[in-house]
């Protein structure tokens, strides 16, 4: 199936069969390999990216479902410079192996979008991200700062 | 480099085009080497090179796996060397033989023992020599700070600010020691004169090296003991890191893999003309042990794979079961006699003569090790040449096992070193099935391919951290102190360090031993390895024994370790942050705990609340940890509240099992980690003794499975003394 995917405010051709999730379409066919595949089942994060704003698990979504959509992935978060929330988590030095980091912010970034004032609780809901080098104090510390800021 | 006979040490050299640069040399049959810039393979030996504009690069011969050793390893140099830190370049050293890490094989062969100036370099090259036969370059045992920092970065260091002196004194005309160092210069406080180490290194090339410079006394530190910012995080934040995964080759296809099911089984055959006209479908690929789909992109290969037809033998291992290997253990555990570790004392006599004595039985599951990046390797067999780009935590053995694999010379083979997603473990040089799997694919195609496991492979053909049991017999005192503590555990494997089961406290009869026992299942290195399991075991039960002496579980520990003055210091430290005395509500509880291992002592104290239904909340965990010396604080906390993650999540919901041959879990749906919501606050200190540095990577995982099993029976009076501890419902089991 041929068809044009807007991914990070631009319009990419894409040849793909619609039944591909949109993960291997973004790291295979557009060569952005910031998204990461951590599980292939939704379970982890590290697959995320920003279909119309709102975070979505790019493994589990088929491309054919957002190709109407606006996709952003993390190189097309901070393009200009770098996003308060990538710089939060230098700021905290979050990452240890960092493999899971680029889908943790993703999803940091589009929850702060939708409430900049994140109780512990709305968070601990939400961000259900996998990290086995086990940074979650660190993601609180950036989550704070960013608060304050 | 490998075909001349060469002596490698610590020498200096020219830079071609200017500039100074330190490394172990590897030439023929020279004791001392001076300008020699033509040969541009004097590079890949480099440790240091300092160029005219000032800048300082080091190569680091460790992979960064997040432990933030590419950022203290450097610091460590830099330090000695009085370098501007902003000026501090890392790169990765390649995966070349004169980069095996003769550092790790000092350190671990003879520890701390001062070596004579006059053997130093044989010493050293002997060390290297043995590195570079048995090709290591090993990133594990919590080793590279403890050994290739202090005893090869930091010489490293010294000994080049030493020619920058000598180089800056001979040009000024004045003696050395009115010359001093300081943030990337020499100066010389009698005139006002300076001079940058740029524009020193090329005459310092030429001055004599001195292989055993004295080292900085520490209260003159500059960079390390600061919380001094990572090197690479810009990179991971914003997704420009490359990882194994992220490797991108022209004209490369990618290949999904399945394994046998049952450990050891074989591919007998599959039928690669049901998948042979799916799209993108370029090879169908059996294996002695799996089959492999390569395709143009990774979802149709893996599409492709799982609609292939293969079949299986199971092999001799298709009616393993792990829940009858534990039956096992408790016949192994009142059977044979054990070989033992330790004895002090009569224990034999002493355990006989009691009449009822206190017993327990811990157990502890097989786990993997499940990095965030699912295992993999790109691998390219083009002009007889094999090229591996791959995540391992030792590149020179990737490059043999490749070698061997692919029955090419070792020069024929090139591993390129990239940061990993995770390692933990699974990435030492006995556990690369990864490797081997994607270089007899490479062999195959006359394209380059890129094999990745899928989250089910990368589980269920793990090498996995061994299950156990532990047996403890003890009899307490009229003073109540222990008179005898008796300990036998099983050991399938992997237990290596006769040390781990020993145990600080001051008890006068003790025996320590294992009962072995052969298992199918792969074994493997899992953070802290063995420490992981007599953790959990020693430190429940001398918890047991405080509560039957009805002491208080810490000041019985303290009563026990009169004349271990760094570990009562840990574990009052650790008890303090946590609030420890103070009176609990209903339902919470505190308990503590004490490891030492990797050279380092740590404790860690964990405050729970629990319902009366067994729903658990682990809120709080301290931890207070003497690894003699901190070189970052920030990364070395950061390490130790990972390691506490690492170790409370495997305790809350850990567990391989094994059915018929087959791991059973899958995917983070049944194999579940510690997420955000989970995580307790979890608060780290670290008291600088000032003994020999210990490593960190792994010290925060062995207390932490056993401080909460004492706090949950602080808080309930339930003892936990199996893991993991939590149902299908998330209450506690058993």
């Amino acid at each position: 199936m041929k068809f044009k995917l807007m991914v990070n405010e631009q319009v990419r051709p894409i040849d793909a069969d619609e039944a591909t999730p949109l993960l291997w379409v973004i790291r295979e066919t557009l060569g952005l390999t910031g998204t990461k595949f951590g599980c292939g089942i939704g379970a982890c994060g590290a697959c995320t990216v920003h279909v119309n704003g709102r975070p979505m698990r790019s493994c589990v979504v088929p491309v054919r479902a957002v190709a109407s959509a606006a996709v952003t992935t993390i190189e097309g978060l901070g393009a200009s410079s770098m996003h308060p929330v990538q710089q939060a988590w230098i700021d905290a030095q979050v990452p240890q192996c960092g493999y899971c980091q680029t889908g943790v912010i993703m999803t940091v970034a589009a929850l702060l979008e939708e409430n900049p004032e994140p109780s512990e609780d709305d968070l601990a809901r939400q961000l259900s991200n996998l990290c086995r080098c086990g940074t979650y104090t660190r993601m609180r510390k950036a989550i704070r700062i960013l608060r304050r800021s | 480099m490998g075909k001349l006979n060469r002596r490698a040490f610590l020498a200096s050299g020219a830079v071609l085009g200017g500039g100074l640069l330190l490394a172990y040399f590897a030439i023929p049959k020279r004791l001392s080497l001076h300008a020699d810039a033509g040969d541009d393979r004097l590079f890949l030996a480099t440790w240091l090179r300092i160029a005219p504009d000032g800048a300082v690069t080091v190569l680091v011969p460790h992979a960064e796996m997040g432990q933030g050793v590419h950022t203290a390893l450097p610091m460590m140099l830099a330090e000695e060397l009085d370098a501007d830190w902003p000026q501090v370049r890392v790169e990765q050293a390649p995966a070349e033989g004169v980069y095996a890490v003769g550092d790790l094989v000092r350190g671990f062969g003879i520890g701390d023992w001062r070596i004579p100036s006059a053997l130093l370099r044989q010493v050293d090259y002997a060390a290297y020599r043995i590195a570079d036969l048995i090709h290591m370059q090993t990133t594990g045992g919590s080793s590279s700070v403890r050994f290739t920092g202090h005893l090869g970065m930091r010489r490293a260091g010294a000994a080049a600010r030493n020619l920058l002196l000598q180089a800056a004194a001979r040009r000024w005309q004045v003696g050395i020691s009115e010359c001093q160092t300081d943030s990337g210069h020499v100066l010389h406080p009698p005139s006002g004169r300076s001079a940058g180490y740029g524009d020193l290194a090329e005459a310092a090339a030429r001055e004599r090296l001195d292989p055993d410079p004295p080292l900085k006394a520490r209260a003159r530190y500059r960079i390390c003991g600061r919380p001094l910012a990572r090197v690479d995080l810009p990179a991971l934040v914003t997704g420009s890191a490359r990882f194994g995964i992220d490797i991108r080759l022209p004209g490369m296809k990618f290949a999904a893999i399945r394994h046998a099911p049952v450990f050891d089984g074989v591919a007998v055959s599959c039928d690669a003309a049901a998948v042979r006209g799916l799209p993108g479908v370029q090879r169908v690929v059996k294996l002695p042990s799996a089959v492999v789909v390569v395709a143009d992109g990774f979802w149709q290969a893996t599409n492709a794979l799982r609609g292939l037809p293969v079949e299986f033998d199971e092999g001799a291992h298709g009616r393993f079961n792990s829940e009858e290997l534990t039956k096992e253990f408790d016949h192994m555990l009142s059977g044979a006699d054990p070989t033992v570790d330790a004895r002090i004392g009569q224990p034999e006599a002493v355990l006989a003569a009691a009449e009822d004595p206190i017993e327990a039985v811990y157990e502890i599951p097989f786990l993997a090790h499940a990095t965030m990046e699912p295992v993999n390797c790109t691998a390219w067999f083009r002009d007889g040449k094999l090229d591996i780009w791959t995540g391992t935590q030792d590149p020179l053995a990737t490059r043999a096992r490749g070698a061997q694999i692919a029955d090419l010379d070792t020069d024929a083979v090139t591993v390129h070193p990239v940061p990993l997603g995770g390692g933990f473990g699974r990435r030492l040089p006995s556990h690369l099935n990864y490797v081997e799997d994607a270089v007899r694919v490479a062999m195959e195609v006359p394209f380059p391919i890129q094999m990745i496991w899928s989250r089910e492979e990368d589980i269920q053909h793990d090498y996995y951290r061994p299950a156990g049991k532990s047996r403890f017999r003890a009899r307490i005192g009229s003073d109540l102190r222990p008179l005898i503590w008796d300990n036998v555990y099983t050991d399938i494997g992997l237990n290596e360090d006769r040390d781990a089961a020993l145990i600080p406290y001051d008890i006068p009869n003790q025996r320590i031993g294992r009962v072995r026992h052969k298992t199918p299942v792969p074994l493997g290195y899992w953070r802290s390895v063995e420490h992981s399991m007599h953790g959990f075991f020693t430190e429940s039960f001398v918890d047991e024994l405080a509560h039957r002496a009805g002491a208080d579980p810490l000041s019985y520990r303290l009563g026990l370790l009169k004349n271990r003055p760094r570990h009562r210091a840990v574990l009052s430290r650790a008890a303090d942050l946590l609030g420890w005395g103070t009176a609990p509500e209903v339902g919470r509880g505190c308990g503590l705990a004490l490891c030492e291992c990797f050279g380092s002592i740590v404790a860690e104290a964990v405050q729970i609340r629990v319902s009366g239904d067994g729903e658990l909340r682990v809120e709080r965990v301290t931890a207070a940890v003497d690894p003699g010396e901190v070189i970052n604080p920030d990364i070395a906390a950061a390490q130790i509240e990972g390691g506490i993650v690492f170790g409370l999540g495997a305790a809350l919901w850990g567990r391989i099992s094994i059915e018929q041959g087959r791991v059973v879990q899958g995917n983070f749906s049944d194999y579940e980690l510690m997420r955000l919501a989970d995580c307790p606050e979890i608060t780290v200190e670290f008291i600088e003794s000032g003994a020999a540095i210990g490593g960190l990577g792994e010290v925060g995982v062995p207390p932490v499975a056993a401080a909460l099993a004492n706090a949950i029976f602080a808080a309930s009076g339930r003892r936990i003394r199996r893991l993991p501890m939590l149902g299908p419902e998330r209450r506690l089991m058993g």
